[in-house]
């Protein structure tokens, strides 16, 4: 009998020792105690910072603890620093919602400032409602919701899409539009928003269609496309879905954005690179802030963001999550406390000068007034904007001031 | 009426695509019953390899990197072969977890190598055209990857038909121990199937960057799709893959066609499953007395 | 001590160490993380029957865990609604309550339907393809991709599952507030009781005629065939439940994390339970139990350390264990007992565990 011992040895001394090591971050547990200690104020960060969503959501992390770094070397808020604890959200919504609690329960955190994808955030929704904290979302949305326990610093959909669509049809004269999105919560929505304003507006939707999340085959998809002819597409694809599509629409002679504008509302600077300018380039894109974005105050924070991260852009939800960071220190400071139900009230009215432009928070849903900017790609991956909104426009995520929208809100 | 026409030169495309992508894997499983999980990830190390490349070959990357991702995931698979599946053979789904672990790392790797966003791979300009057939544009791209697809069947076909080396291979699948009595190096020709098995990924990853997002998920977003294709065409049989690819493409383009594209991957699996109730070691089967 | 009392006694510990220990000694968010791993243990359980003990390596565990999760959250939805639709169909643009939904609102059906419709998928499925004899890595990439066109589904169907959101927000579980302390303990200790009493069932049947049965299946199909049996059947049996015990671990998941989606039961969850068993000792129940709550928990503590590191040291540990210790933790144990025992002692070694061994496609 051949009998060899070396082996369980070896896996038996292994084993037990990357079981150690992963249990060994534990021990931090204990030592800490409860919630702010002496001259801190805890803070949650909670992204994903693995799995499909790192790529997007490391990038708003790290404005998030930016802007942190930029409060403390000013002082800190209240005379105290502050002290993030960063979470991973490890792109599982259940993750999110466990470690949301984590942060509220054991960390004692003042606020949380976190997460990306509506699912994300429906999902630690219930957890700050009912544990009355505080949550700072920082990406564009689908709308429909305003929860006490959240601000919304990125745009709902009248300061994303609508401006989008008017530009589509207004400024462009487009009337024919095909629906392009992933399958999930904010393309669904989004489109029955788009579809509620075509018909009030004289744009007729041509198609809608929806591929799993991930879906790399668009050949089908773009054949459909050819055939219905039509003036634009309204693109809510999201991640690297959009590398395929564009891949795939260009190289079938559907590149052409003066002919057939793609407008996305999911493309910002870090994807440019990844989907090949060369297929996206001349397309518009509908966000609230671009790198190239003219203000002092958004030079010194791409100059600062790049000093830290070389090589790095900055793009809208990195600038949302910066300006969540700043707009809770500055409400904390003029509400003289951390307590939630003071911070909210010291919120409501805010004002700030942001790399956007003067953001102000409305106090009655808990959104930002952002100016809607519509850009179009450059040859070098940064865009470009071509048109705004006049002034800030005030959120409506129930698109109560629109009357087409009646209905869809129910 | 037209556009019906046209889904006829898409589910031939979207069929040689899955064939690139399975080719390897009717080797590595099909010959050698090993389900490598990581083949995605070959298929990956092909992608990087021309993002590489075009430092030096600019704009005629891809067509440079075709033999040498062949090489390099090649040779992954054969370092993977070496240090870890030989232990494994006859043990065919602690194959699968123990490649889903390599898969892991290496994703992983790719992440901390090239960075977590995708990056960008440009297509040589003689591929950005394309050309009408039944008033349907078919991108040169396309057809690039069936002309791919095309070349690597018969390569394999001839080399596994023709040549002395793929008759020993044959000679290991179909019975390893007689094969080995009669003079046979085994673990010779298991390397050398390894090899050529993820060599082929990286072909096929080559071809992708011309549809595809570059970045470190990419594997993920084929393995399921590939497997299943050999599933449905049976083990080791290089005509079975073909015909399998061609099909489930069609079935694909039609289904999405029809209905959307989610529907059509949930119609292509119910499909399978059906299918296989009839052909339950798929579409052609390797006649053997063995007794389980 | 005889080898019968000697796990009469572990068993007796470790149940002391979850319902007692555990509770005394743990914060309270972090018992809920731990109920969490027990209800993926309870998966794996089932897991450790089909595959460890029959030879099934089904990679689509996360379905059934799934329908078993969605039967509840239906019910929780429906109840909270009071009437009206629950709240993501609103937004999703459903105007009135699917017909599917409708049983859901009685709540025998839906605790019935927790294992009910697991069970029955897994039979007309194993039915299907037991029968064809289909097995092996065919069954487990079919399982895999019965994952992967499950969840693609249940995204595609928003208005009548809630998308890639799944459904969270729950606010009355049986009368209480299910984000409640007191109710987060009662969920645990109902989780681990139903874990034990899962665990007592599954290795009585093990001990049984049946269980030999089904590991001479797993060892020979075919030769069990010859001797009159059919096989297809005990694997169906198997496998349905192991579906069912995946169902009720799925519908202890929602009062215990408050949410239930998609996320949770692709290709990529399935596997990872799987791994967890590998890494625990397939061929013992217990081994598929410890390795889902070690596995769970390393998994959250190291990616609240070291996000990027998890995946290196999760795949060096899959590649470790399946090289070096394919039996898992518990073979390890195993192997260690038994060396010290042959060193101590000139009586003739214990019976030699037997290798690994599956089935291979003819």
């Amino acid at each position: 009998m051949r009998k060899s011992f070396v082996r369980p040895l070896v896996a038996a001394a292994v084993l037990p020792a990357a079981l150690l090591t992963a249990c060994g971050g534990e021990s931090t547990e204990n030592s800490s105690g409860s919630g702010s200690s002496g001259n801190t104020i805890k803070v949650g960060i909670l992204h994903s910072l693995s799995g499909t969503m790192a790529i997007s959501e490391v990038t708003v992390k790290n404005s998030e603890t930016m802007a942190i770094e930029e409060i403390n070397a000013k002082g800190g808020v209240l005379g105290k620093k502050i002290e993030p604890v960063v979470e991973d959200g490890a792109s599982d919504w259940p993750t999110f919602a466990q470690k949301a609690q984590k942060l509220i329960k054991k960390d004692k955190v003042a606020t949380v400032f976190g997460g990306w994808t509506s699912a994300s955030r429906k999902a630690m929704l219930p957890v700050f409602e009912r544990n009355k904290a505080l949550l700072w979302y920082p990406v564009q949305y689908e709308g429909l919701e305003s929860s006490p326990y959240i601000f919304y610093t990125g745009a709902t959909t009248n300061q994303q899409i609508v401006p989008g669509l008017d530009y589509l049809n207004k400024e462009k004269g487009k009337k024919k539009v095909f629906l392009v999105g992933s399958d999930y919560v904010f393309p669904r929505t989004a489109n029955k928003i788009i579809k509620a304003y075509a018909k009030a507006n004289g744009m007729q939707v041509l198609g809608e269609e929806y591929t799993p999340l991930g879906h790399t085959e668009y050949s089908t998809l773009v054949n459909k496309i050819a055939e219905a002819k039509p003036d634009a597409v309204f693109n809510t694809l999201n991640g690297d879905s959009n590398v395929a599509f564009f891949k795939q629409l260009k190289s079938a002679g559907l590149g052409d954005a003066e002919k057939m504008p793609v407008m996305s509302v999911s493309i910002a600077e870090e994807e440019v690179k990844g989907i090949g300018i060369a297929n996206i380039v001349g397309q518009p894109v509908a966000w609230n802030y671009y790198q190239t974005t003219k203000g002092a105050v958004n030079e010194t924070f791409v100059k600062a963001f790049q000093a830290k991260h070389k090589g790095a852009v900055t793009s809208d939800p990195m600038e949302a999550g910066y300006n969540a960071v700043h707009l809770w220190a500055k409400a904390v400071e003029k509400a003289g406390s951390t307590d939630v139900a003071k911070v909210k009230a010291a919120a409501a009215g805010l004002s700030l000068d942001l790399p956007e432009g003067k953001v102000t928070v409305d106090g009655s849903n808990q959104h930002v007034y952002k100016t809607a900017r519509i850009g179009v790609i450059q040859p070098d991956g940064l865009i470009k904007e071509v048109w705004a909104s006049d002034e800030p426009i005030k959120p409506d995520p129930y698109l109560k001031t629109y009357p087409w929208a009646a209905g869809l809100s129910s | 009426m037209e556009s019906l026409l046209n889904q006829l030169p898409i589910g031939l495309s979207i069929g040689a695509v899955l064939l690139l992508i399975a080719l390897g894997l009717t080797f590595t499983f099909g010959q050698m019953g090993v389900i490598n999980m990581a083949h995605g990830e070959f298929i990956m190390a092909g992608a990087y390899t021309a993002y590489m490349l075009q430092d030096w070959a600019g704009s005629q990357a891809v067509i440079v990197a075709l033999p040498v991702a062949f090489a390099i995931a090649g040779a992954l698979g054969w370092v993977l072969e070496r240090l870890a599946i030989r232990h494994f053979y006859g043990r065919p789904l602690d194959t699968l977890l123990l490649t889903w672990g390599v898969s892991l790392v290496l994703q992983q790797a790719a992440r901390d190598i090239f960075g977590a966003p995708n990056v960008q791979v440009v297509a040589p300009s003689w591929l950005t055209g394309r050309i009408e057939v039944l008033g349907a544009g078919i991108p040169y791209a396309r057809l690039f990857i069936m002309a791919l697809a095309l070349a690597c069947v018969v390569g394999i076909w001839a080399y596994m038909e023709r040549s002395a080396q793929g008759r020993r291979m044959r000679a290991v699948m179909q019975n390893r121990e007689l094969a080995a009595c009669s003079g046979v190096a085994t673990a010779r020709t298991d390397q050398l199937t390894f090899f050529i098995g993820s060599g082929l990924a990286g072909v096929a990853g080559v071809a992708l960057t011309l549809i595809g997002p570059v970045g470190p998920s990419l594997g993920t977003y084929y393995i399921v799709d590939a497997f299943l294709v050999v599933v449905a065409g049976g083990l080791g049989q290089l005509r079975g893959a073909v015909i399998a690819a061609v099909a489930l493409g069609m079935l694909n383009s039609y289904a999405e066609f029809w209905t959307d594209a989610s529907l059509a991957k949930v119609i292509v699996f119910a499909v399978i499953i059906a299918f296989l109730q009839f052909r339950p070691q798929g579409m052609f089967v390797l006649r053997s007395r063995a007794l389980t | 001590m005889s080898e019968r009392l000697r796990g009469y006694a572990l068993f007796a510990s470790i149940s002391l160490l979850l319902l007692v220990v555990a509770p005394a000694v743990l914060p309270a968010f972090r018992l809920d993380e731990l109920a969490k791993y027990l209800c993926f243990a309870i998966a794996a359980l089932g897991i450790g029957l089909a595959w460890g003990q029959g030879g099934m390596l089904t990679l689509g565990q996360g379905v059934f865990f799934g329908l078993g999760g969605y039967a509840m959250a239906m019910y929780l939805k429906l109840h909270d609604a009071g009437g009206d639709l629950p709240d993501f169909m609103t937004w999703s643009g459903v105007e009135t309550l699917p017909a599917i939904w409708k049983p859901f609102s009685n709540v025998g059906f839906a605790l019935a339907a927790v294992i009910v419709v697991p069970v029955l998928v897994a039979v007309v499925l194993g039915a299907l393809v037991f029968r064809q004899r289909v097995r092996g890595a065919y069954f487990a990439i079919l399982t895999q991709a019965l994952a992967a066109a499950f969840v693609i589904l249940l995204v595609g169907q928003q208005g009548l599952t809630g998308g890639t959101n799944g459904m969270t927000n729950f606010y009355d579980f049986f009368g209480q507030d299910p984000e409640a302390e007191s109710t987060q303990r009662t969920m645990y200790f109902i989780t681990a009781g139903v874990l034990g009493v899962l665990y007592l069932g599954a290795r009585q049947l093990v001990k049984s005629r049946f269980g030999r049965l089904l590991v001479a299946v797993r060892d020979g199909e075919d030769r069990v065939r010859f001797l009159g049996y059919n096989p297809a059947t005990v694997k169906t049996i198997t496998f349905a439940i192991s579906a069912g015990m995946a169902g009720l671990a799925g519908a202890l998941f929602v009062p215990v994390v408050g949410i239930i989606s998609p996320s949770l039961l692709g290709v990529v969850p399935s596997l990872e339970l799987v791994v967890a068993v590998a890494v625990g000792g397939r061929y013992a129940l217990a081994g598929a139990i410890l390795g889902a709550v070690v596995m769970n928990y390393a998994k959250t503590s190291f990616s609240e350390q070291w996000a990027g590191g998890w995946l290196y040291l999760q795949g060096a540990l899959f590649i470790l264990v399946m090289t070096l210790a394919p039996r898992g933790a518990v073979g390890l144990y195993e192997q260690l007992r038994d060396t010290v025992a042959r060193r101590r002692s000139v009586d003739p070694p214990p019976v030699q565990t037997p290798p690994v061994k599956e089935e291979v496609p003819a």
